[in-house]
């Protein structure tokens, strides 16, 4: 009875997990490809960084399918082939991202200083020494366009948004069909509605609460539908709970779906102001584009960043254009900050419920 | 009619420097074919792009990739045009031109990268990349939101029925996400129409129609009032304002079609 064997418990095994094996033939179809790339770039007349670029990513995916199709066939292959395409793509797509990142870092340094922040441009041509003059008119100017857009177009967004999927009345159709004509309008046409509207038969003149119902008008299309899209994400299960507790229906949007879509809610904001936050055309035809400092929205020409960069890129001298990317990094900063502060605020929601 | 067809912007001043209502005329043919022009190449270009990218971060990505990416691209959704403008003009316009010379050398059979002479900057192509980098954050996170809800139980039957990723995707994730991502480009072809900023800096606005996009003229509604709106004359305001409801119906009519493909795709693929 010597010869009985115990019955083996095999190890478990990870078979979706990429063996020794499986990482060195990706090397080694990475290192066949980078081979293939600079032979044919050396071979033929094919020059620069775009034909590497370009040899390497033909001969990826050629050796790469051929690879997989050896291996597990013709499924297997088209899978590998979409991978791969789909990876260049997201490559591609953040790029610009970075190049943008960096550009507006190296260029904008140059022509930032801590004054920026406590001088402003009233006794400053954007061609003067960087040293002179400071943009923070413009920062408050910004400031106040933003709020008072917000002021106006967030409660209109959300409510509209709730009408579109809660309430959905009779004119739900009519309506939703109006927010996504409206999301397409161009921000010059807005910027000339509002001209036409109230700055020629009555102001005469530009002030800065133009600008903010020209920013409203491009922002409640954006947070409405943002807000729709989330509001129908909330399951039904929670809206029928909500009314079977004997609440009524403004007691279960308001208690229930609205507080489950808070951080949707939020993002519908964020997204809001980071479409109008440095929105450059209607701001150039109403608002004006002063050096003064100007807390009054309703009269006065008030300057802001993107009038700032605009002025300071039109005049074109290497001062002015050092002003410009220093503008753009202030800018740009302004807005990491509110889109990193609006993320936490609405991530931490999430997590509470 | 006149206005839409003709292709001449004339504000002709008599002698009092009063404006000629007679002898002045405006049209603005030229500028719509060269705001479709450019939205279309942004189009083009960015859309396989962003729906590539969109599919990578739900269904390939390992999370902590995914983090980093999705804020950045939201992120990029929130960078002022006038940036994007900008980075065009001073970084994107050199290898924009060197592509757009390439693109001229291998594929000038094809009618639109012909060259009636050899000008390539600040051509349509180079405004249609630019608007492309625009609208490619837009269309990501739409269509990375739309692939997201694809139902968990879908995904995993096809799995389980011996479905590769690519089976799956094909299988489940186009067909439900189909009219999510038309809504997605949608908006940013819109937004490529009536991008005002980013095409002024970067584009040469020039009173033609120009079919060949990498020719350093081109045009597009948006910008040419900005352009004109400076010195403008009441009188010309006044078309200067016709031009922006042109444009602005033009982008009713894009986003009702679209609007349209949505609710019928809808129907059909969930």
């Amino acid at each position: 009875m010597s010869t009985m064997t115990k019955p083996t418990v095999p190890a478990p095994r990870k078979p979706w997990a990429a063996s020794p094996k499986d990482r060195g033939e990706t090397a080694g179809i990475l290192a066949a490809a980078i081979l293939i790339s600079w032979g044919l770039v050396a071979a033929t007349p094919l020059k620069g960084k775009l034909a590497y670029a370009a040899v390497f990513f033909v001969a990826y995916l050629v050796i790469d399918f051929a690879v997989s199709f050896r291996k597990a066939g013709r499924p297997a292959a088209v899978d590998s082939l979409f991978r791969s395409l789909v990876t260049t793509a997201i490559a591609i797509a953040v790029t610009p991202i970075i190049s943008i990142l960096v550009t507006v870092w190296i260029r904008g340094h140059k022509g930032f200083h801590w004054t920026l922040f406590t001088k402003d441009m009233h006794s400053n041509a954007f061609t003067d020494p960087i040293s002179q003059g400071g943009l923070l008119h413009a920062i408050i100017g910004t400031f106040l366009l933003v709020i008072f857009a917000m002021i106006i177009s967030v409660p209109i967004g959300i409510l509209t948004a709730i009408y579109l999927t809660e309430i959905r009345g009779r004119f739900t159709r009519p309506i939703e069909f109006l927010v996504q004509a409206m999301s397409g309008v161009p921000s010059i046409v807005a910027g000339l509605f509002i001209y036409a509207a109230i700055l020629l038969p009555f102001t005469k003149t530009v002030n800065g609460i133009q600008g903010s119902l020209a920013l409203a008008i491009l922002m409640i299309p954006t947070v409405a539908r943002t807000s729709q899209e989330v509001l129908k994400l909330i399951p039904g299960d929670l809206r029928e709970a909500g009314v079977a507790l004997g609440g009524t229906q403004w007691r279960s949007v308001a208690l229930v779906v609205v507080p489950a879509a808070r951080s949707g809610l939020i993002t519908a904001m964020i997204l809001g102001v980071a479409r109008v936050a440095g929105e450059t055309a209607p701001i150039l035809l109403l608002t004006g584009g002063s050096g003064t400092k100007n807390f009054n929205v309703f009269s006065g020409s008030l300057g802001s960043l993107p009038n700032y960069v605009w002025q300071a890129f039109s005049a074109g001298t290497p001062e002015a254009i050092a002003r410009a990317w220093a503008g753009i990094l202030v800018l740009l900063v302004i807005v990491v900050i509110l889109f990193t502060a609006a993320r936490v605020l609405g991530n931490r929601k999430v997590g509470k419920k | 009619m006149h206005f839409l067809t003709s292709s001449n912007w004339d504000a002709v001043t008599n002698d009092a420097g009063q404006i000629d209502v007679k002898a002045s005329h405006f049209g603005i043919a030229a500028m719509l074919i060269g705001t479709m022009i450019v939205a279309v190449i942004a189009v083009v270009v960015g859309v396989p792009i962003s729906v590539g990218a969109a599919i990578y971060l739900t269904f390939y990505a390992p999370n902590a990739i995914k983090k980093i990416m999705v804020s950045a691209i939201d992120l990029m959704a929130a960078f002022p045009s006038v940036l994007f403008g900008l980075w065009g003009f001073f970084v994107l316009e050199a290898s924009g031109e060197y592509w757009a010379k390439l693109l001229n050398k291998y594929f000038s059979w094809i009618p639109f990268f012909k060259l009636p002479a050899p000008y390539v900057s600040r051509s349509p192509f180079i405004a249609g990349l630019v608007l492309a980098v625009m609208i490619i954050p837009i269309v990501t996170s739409i269509s990375r939101e739309i692939f997201s809800q694809t139902p968990l139980d879908r995904i995993q039957a096809a799995y389980a029925l011996g479905g590769t990723r690519f089976a799956m995707l094909r299988a489940v994730a186009f067909p439900y996400a189909r009219s999510g991502i038309v809504g997605g480009i949608m908006l940013g072809l819109g937004r490529a129409m009536g991008e005002t900023v980013a095409v002024y800096t970067v584009l040469n606005i020039v009173y033609q129609v120009n079919w060949h996009i990498l020719f350093s003229a081109g045009g597009n509604v948006a910008s040419m009032i900005l352009l004109k709106f400076g010195e403008a004359s009441p009188y010309e305001i006044k078309a200067l304002m016709a031009a922006g409801l042109v444009l602005f119906i033009l982008t009713l009519i894009v986003n009702s079609l679209a609007n349209l493909i949505v609710s019928r795709t809808g129907k059909s693929g969930r």
